[in-house]
């Protein structure tokens, strides 16, 4: 590819390299989450991962952090030295190693001081806390990094950008004391939820520790954030290495190629053009959470796709649209009625025809019950069952739709937690669509269902749309919404940032336009 | 512009500040206003030293159960059977020194021995099963209850060792029996640990973040077995106090126990480290309540008031919780 890309990245940089990692493969049952993985990090460098949903970064992170086991063959070096995976929990500290995840590792309720000595007091036995000198010494540290955070204070009151900063001093400290020689720290995207001005923060943290001799993985989704702060950046695209690039030696598009790949022609998959008559559901300035002022038209059978990068708020939309959320403001009309989605409630949105189906499947069906008390849920005191429930004629119910859904096992007294998680799925959504919905909300409909029950799953959207439902999709799989939807809203920061419609609509685009949302002044576009 | 703001600001934290006093010493006021109140309405019997120290003195078995349960609540686990478990001690004291004729030393110690037992049992289930402790000791309670009243023929025994009884509540200093300054030095201990060791450290993350105390490397399970084996240890404790302090022995009355002990256990996590179980606070919680129902009996009020009281309290306590937490989520 560019001349930049390196070919074996790591060669001829820092001859012993804080860490380097060689022929790393991971399998879950049939399915290879990573290939052969190489990657070098050298001493004082910040090293940026990147990649999609399921490009196999977290898999990697979680190798790392010992959560997974590798497929044998895998090696690892520190400091030059080799070191078995996976890597027992105690031999952090003394590797110099330090995990920063995204959910930081704090508990809100206790205060910073308790929060920043709790890595310590889980290993060190102390029988006398000396509170008034630890105070003195956290202020210091924070003195010391730029931070304005009283150690008194409970975690609860800090900013997010605070919390970050937090975690990370606080993991930074741990291995400066420890007296690592090369200390690493790994920071599993610590920006999705921070404002663009609280990002600088963070990074003139790391740029500090850095200086002090620490080397950073930083993980993140965001290439603007990469390109600003990283000195090389490694791409993982399907399980295996895209490329290592230097940063400052190439631009965006080349990073952003790298992290989609070759443009693949889903036109296949699409479904052929259709005529979508006029908007019969309209949802206008839906406010919430990051999500501002909101505005969609759908008309009867039409799909639209909700994207963006993870904290871009597309994910919130639905849950909000069905009363599952908290809501500031916003109305939904339905064939010229208009409700307040700020009052919305599960039971409401049902009474008007909406149903949603969770991306957690934990949170949309019961694993422990059967299958047909599963499917069942919705229709029982609607005639069909009344005050009795009459069993025998719920399960040739349930029978019948598991045999129009073709959900394996054909017996649906089984629990559906035995079922694979596409058939799982599979009941899931025949749970609510034989309830005849005028407007289906789902959440990441495909999350944990295999390659054939995918096509089975869209289908059965499809033939939803063709009864004259109007579906709205969110998720984070920019295939599965190329093959899906007739619109894609590309959120960011809480607003949307772009829509594509027709033609225009591709995995790669979808996945272009969510890299490149993050720009300022992206107008909309249309096709 | 900027003055303004910091100036308002000012004002703000030291009306915060002020929130903060009035809330950490809440209920020590309420305390010293109950005795006022009941001190004005009779003066000579509520307000007598003799009456004063009774209550310090009797209600140091309330103080210990306490005192015990903070420990697994502030791990996130309930112990139900702390209260049976001071019957069975109660019980195995006097059994074992009257009827078997064991020396007091003896009977205590296997007293003491049984408590753990109950314990290490809890925490088995709890952590093996991951049976939800509540359930746990809830069956476990009942279970030794049973148990207690079959090897005692469900019978009140008396005449317990007087050595016992002159340890506990005969022997004074400052007019105030012994039991309360064993359950006194019990509350420091718990103080000391909670607030100035590694340990009390854990104990409140295990609580609060079971994955943030894993991921910190601390052995979540083996924290929350500890708790659960040192409050009922602490049960059994409050059974020998509870033989030495009435000479006897009878299979029901430790069962009185519980729910007081919870809403003072609630009622104390309001108090002087608020939003946190806290033995000082436990222990105004108590004398607390207890000064109240006392002051209402000597006022002459039937005897449910008790339930009335100690039942009110426990929901008003853990009401008064979630309001202080309410608030500090809304300040963000």
């Amino acid at each position: 590819m560019d001349a930049a890309i390196a070919a074996d990245p790591g060669a001829g940089q820092d001859p012993v390299p804080v860490l380097r990692i060689a022929g790393l493969s991971k399998h879950f049952g049939g399915a290879q989450a990573l290939a052969n993985v190489g990657l070098t990090v050298a001493r004082g460098e910040v090293h940026g991962l990147l990649g999609q949903n399921g490009s196999g970064k977290s898999t990697l992170i979680k190798v790392l952090s010992g959560f997974h086991e590798p497929d044998p063959g895998a090696q690892l070096w520190v400091n030059g030295v080799e070191v078995a995976l996976p890597i027992p929990p105690g031999a952090f500290r003394s590797l110099g190693i330090s995990f920063v995840h995204q959910h930081l590792a704090l508990v809100p309720s206790l205060t910073v001081l308790e929060n920043l000595m709790i890595g310590d007091l889980a290993v060190e036995g102390r029988w006398r806390l000396d509170w008034r000198g630890e105070t003195a010494r956290a202020r210091d540290l924070f003195a010391r990094y730029g931070l304005a955070i009283d150690p008194r204070m409970p975690v609860e009151r800090l900013s997010s950008v605070q919390r970050a900063l937090l975690a990370i001093v606080r993991a930074f400290d741990q291995l400066r004391r420890s007296r690592a020689p090369a200390p690493l720290l790994i920071l599993d995207e610590p920006t999705p939820f921070l404002p663009a001005s609280d990002v600088e923060h963070l990074f003139a943290l790391i740029r500090t520790i850095v200086a002090e001799g620490a080397s950073v993985i930083f993980v993140s989704h965001d290439i603007d954030e990469v390109r600003a702060i990283t000195d090389r950046a490694t791409v993982l695209r399907d399980g295996r290495v895209a490329g290592t690039v230097v940063t400052r030696e190439v631009g965006k598009d080349d990073i952003v190629r790298l992290i989609v790949g070759r443009v693949v022609d889903l036109e296949a998959m699409r479904p052929p053009r259709r005529s979508l008559g006029t908007p019969t559901i309209t949802i206008a300035g839906l406010s919430g959470g990051i999500v501002d002022d909101f505005s969609l038209s759908l008309a009867t059978g039409e799909v639209v796709g909700l994207t963006g990068l993870i904290g871009s708020g597309y994910d919130s939309v639905i849950g909000m649209i069905y009363g599952a959320e908290e809501t500031r403001r916003g109305t939904l009309a339905i064939d010229g009625a208009i409700h307040d989605l700020a009052a919305m409630t599960p039971a409401r949105a049902i009474a008007l025809g909406a149903v949603f189906v969770p991306g957690d499947r934990s949170r949309g069906a019961i694993p422990t019950l059967a299958v047909r008390d599963n499917i069942s849920l919705p229709v029982l005191g609607r005639g069909l069952a009344g005050l009795a429930v009459n069993h025998r004629r719920l399960a040739r119910r349930a029978d019948g739709i598991g045999e129009r859904y073709d959900i394996r096992p054909r017996d649906t007294g089984l629990p559906l937690g035995s079922l694979s998680g596409g058939n799982q799925q599979k009941a899931v959504l025949a749970k609510w669509f034989e309830v005849a919905p005028r407007l289906i909300l789902l959440d990441e409909p495909t999350q944990g269902v295999d390659i054939g029950a995918r096509e089975q799953v869209f289908n059965i959207i499809r033939a939803m749309c063709e009864k004259g439902a109007a579906v709205i999709c969110a998720s984070s799989d920019y295939e599965q919404l190329a093959a899906l939807s007739d619109r894609v809203v590309v959120f960011s920061r809480g607003r949307v940032a772009v829509t594509l419609r027709g033609d225009a609509i591709s995995k790669s685009a979808i996945a272009e336009s969510c890299y490149r949302s993050a720009e300022p002044g992206m107008a909309e576009t249309a096709a | 512009m900027t003055l303004a703001t910091s100036d308002t600001g000012e004002a703000h934290a030291r009306r915060q500040a002020w929130i903060d006093r009035a809330e950490r010493f809440g209920l020590l006021i309420a305390w010293a206003a109950v005795i006022i109140v009941f001190g004005l309405l009779r003066p000579d019997t509520f307000l007598s030293w003799a009456n004063l120290s009774t209550i310090l003195g009797s209600q140091a078995v309330l103080v210990v159960v306490t005192l015990g349960l903070i420990i697994p609540l502030t791990a996130g686990d309930y112990d139900l059977s702390i209260a049976s478990v001071l019957t069975l001690s109660a019980m195995l004291v006097a059994v074992l020194n009257v009827w078997v004729g064991l020396p007091i030393v003896a009977a205590i110690l296997l007293a003491l021995l049984a408590g753990i037992a109950v314990g290490v049992i809890n925490g088995f289930f709890v952590i093996y099963f991951r049976i939800h402790s509540l359930i746990v000791t809830l069956g476990m309670g009942t279970f030794i209850h049973g148990l207690t009243l079959w090897f005692s023929d469900t019978q009140t025994i008396s005449g317990v060792s007087i050595g016992l009884v002159r340890a506990v509540i005969i022997t004074r200093v400052l007019g105030i029996p012994l039991a309360f300054y064993y359950a006194l030095i019990l509350a420091l201990v718990i103080w000391y640990v909670f607030s100035y060791t590694a340990i009390g450290q854990r104990l409140l993350f295990v609580g609060r973040g079971r994955e943030v105390a894993r991921l910190s490397g601390i052995n979540v399970d083996r924290m929350r077995w500890g708790c659960l084996v040192v409050s009922a240890f602490l049960g059994a404790v409050a059974g020998v106090i509870y033989a030495g302090t009435i000479g006897a022995a009878d299979p029901n009355s430790g069962l009185t126990y519980l729910l007081p002990a919870f809403a003072a256990a609630f009622l104390g996590a309001t108090s002087i480290q608020p939003g946190r179980f806290n033995p000082i606070g436990s222990v105004i919680a108590v004398y607390f309540l207890v000064t109240g129902i006392t002051g209402l009996s000597i006022l002459g009020v039937s005897t449910f008031v008790q339930d009335l009281f100690y039942g009110g309290a426990l929901i008003v306590a853990v009401t008064l919780s979630q309001i202080v937490r309410g608030r500090e989520e809304r300040l963000n």
